[in-house]
């Protein structure tokens, strides 16, 4: 396996690209050239120190660094969706539920696969750990906050059905099973786009990425199989797991609506 | 008999009894408390206090089960599906009471949307009556109706009460107030009621 290397070099005459696009900006006034600096500085930064990071571990092969540098991901995350809510859970349970959820479904199947499919030694190693991982948490972090973001606006804007349906004897779960339902399907639009559009309209990645690292076509294409066979279970147990716990959360007991357990964010 | 004893809500803190087949009319200024009360026996909102039904208290039974026996019904119903005839889990059952309270009878593969505040006030009522409950906390049940719609719920509800159901009714209408009810509850500023005949 053959692939052509890059020096820093290299990359200066691409990064050209980024510095027209902040001409662009400044020649028709869309005042984005400091955002787009900042971006692109932080991408840079970001990239080479994972890379160094990426360089330690492998080499290391320490299921402590590994765990360490799978629950930072986990944590950043769970910073994410947070960030990404207009309407928030009460207290830790902001961060807790997406967080939780996204361990529990991005471990899980990223675990199956080292276990079952890719079977490296020893099964922990961070070379397939950790970007396996790092794949399966970015699409599972879309789903639950989709799904989360649904769940509680669709919540304030349901209320008075919601509410109707409890005050005729029915359950919190009768309740909110169409909210819940909206909300699911709002978590798992995304990777259902991709998975159809994915050949066709966008080669992914990962895919690209091992192509040109010499990577046989059709080895590449088994890859990315099993990542999307991976993102779509992944998907599926965070974001059923994050609505589920949402909407226990948003209601108590004695099958009430709690709408005054979350907060609204006031910045987003 | 329902007995509300030291129930406390936000600002508001009542005590009564209501018998059984009787009806007590709910009055006062908007924004004093009349929902926040009704809301509050219905358990649909977290509060202090004690209320029974026949002695039993409403914390030993599932709270599906008490809002059955005491069912809240809001000024504007919701609705959770497209049709009329979904919201009702025996659509032909409920058929008698649609066409006492005027609503045409072949609307219930009706989209909800297209009804008239109207007649989703009255189908709202009707979903409630559809439950048989022992007591109807009625928030002003008849304030988007003509009085002709108004005269068949007072009808129908007076039928309810003959029966045995009571009623606590929230109304702006005095003389509505007097008609329907034996007793009235005036709500003042600071969430207490006090209590005339009509």
């Amino acid at each position: 396996m053959t692939y052509i290397q890059l020096s820093y070099g290299d990359l200066a005459l691409p990064a050209l690209l980024v510095v027209m696009d902040g001409v662009l900006s400044i020649v028709l006034r869309l005042e984005l050239e400091r955002q787009l600096a900042i971006a692109t500085v932080r991408m840079v930064v970001q990239l080479v120190l994972v890379g160094y990071l990426l360089t330690f571990l492998f080499a290391a092969v320490s299921p402590l660094w590994t765990a360490v540098a799978a629950c930072v991901m986990v944590l950043f995350a769970s910073r994410e969706i947070v960030a990404r809510q207009k309407r928030r859970l009460p207290g830790i349970w902001s961060y807790g539920l997406g967080g939780g959820c996204m361990l529990l479904a991005a471990g899980t199947v990223t675990i199956f696969a080292l276990l079952t499919e890719l079977r490296p030694d020893p099964w922990y190693h961070p070379r397939y750990a950790l970007p396996l991982l790092g794949m399966i948490l970015g699409n599972t972090m879309t789903g639950i906050s989709l799904g989360l973001d649904v769940l509680t606006n669709s919540l304030v804007r349901e209320r008075a059905a919601v509410e109707a349906c409890l005050a005729l004897g029915g359950t919190r779960y009768q309740a909110l099973l169409p909210v819940i339902r909206d909300a699911l399907r709002s978590g798992f639009m995304p990777i259902m786009n991709s998975m159809a559009a994915i050949g066709l309209v966008s080669l992914p990645g990962m895919m690209t990425g091992q192509i040109l690292a010499g990577v046989d076509p059709v080895d590449a294409v088994k890859y990315q199989l099993l990542i999307m066979f991976l993102i779509a279970g992944g998907t599926g147990l965070g974001t059923l797991a994050a609505v589920l716990g949402g909407a226990h959360l948003l209601t108590d007991h004695r099958h009430r609506l709690r709408l005054d357990r979350m907060t609204l964010d006031t910045f987003s | 008999m329902l007995t509300v004893s030291g129930l406390k809500r936000l600002h508001i803190s009542v005590s009564f009894d209501l018998q059984d087949g009787e009806c007590v009319a709910l009055q006062g200024p908007s924004g004093v408390g009349k929902t926040v009360l009704l809301r509050a026996i219905a358990d649909l909102d977290p509060n202090e206090g004690t209320v029974r039904l026949d002695g039993a208290l409403r914390e030993q039974m599932p709270a599906p089960a008490w809002r059955k026996r005491v069912t809240y019904l809001a000024t504007e119903p919701g609705w959770w599906s497209e049709t009329v005839q979904e919201h009702f889990t025996a659509w032909n059952d409920a058929l008698s009471l649609v066409k006492c309270l005027g609503l045409p009878e072949d609307c219930g593969p009706w989209a909800v949307q297209r009804l008239s505040t109207g007649e989703r006030q009255r189908l709202g009522l009707v979903r409630a009556l559809m439950l048989r409950s022992r007591v109807l906390l009625l928030d002003e049940p008849t304030s988007a109706l003509d009085t002709a719609s108004t005269a068949a719920v007072e009808s129908l509800i007076a039928a309810r009460i003959a029966d045995g159901t009571s009623v606590v009714w929230s109304t702006h209408d005095d003389a509505q107030a007097r008609r329907v009810s034996s007793r009235i509850f005036a709500m003042r500023p600071g969430g207490h009621i006090e209590e005339s005949r009509p």
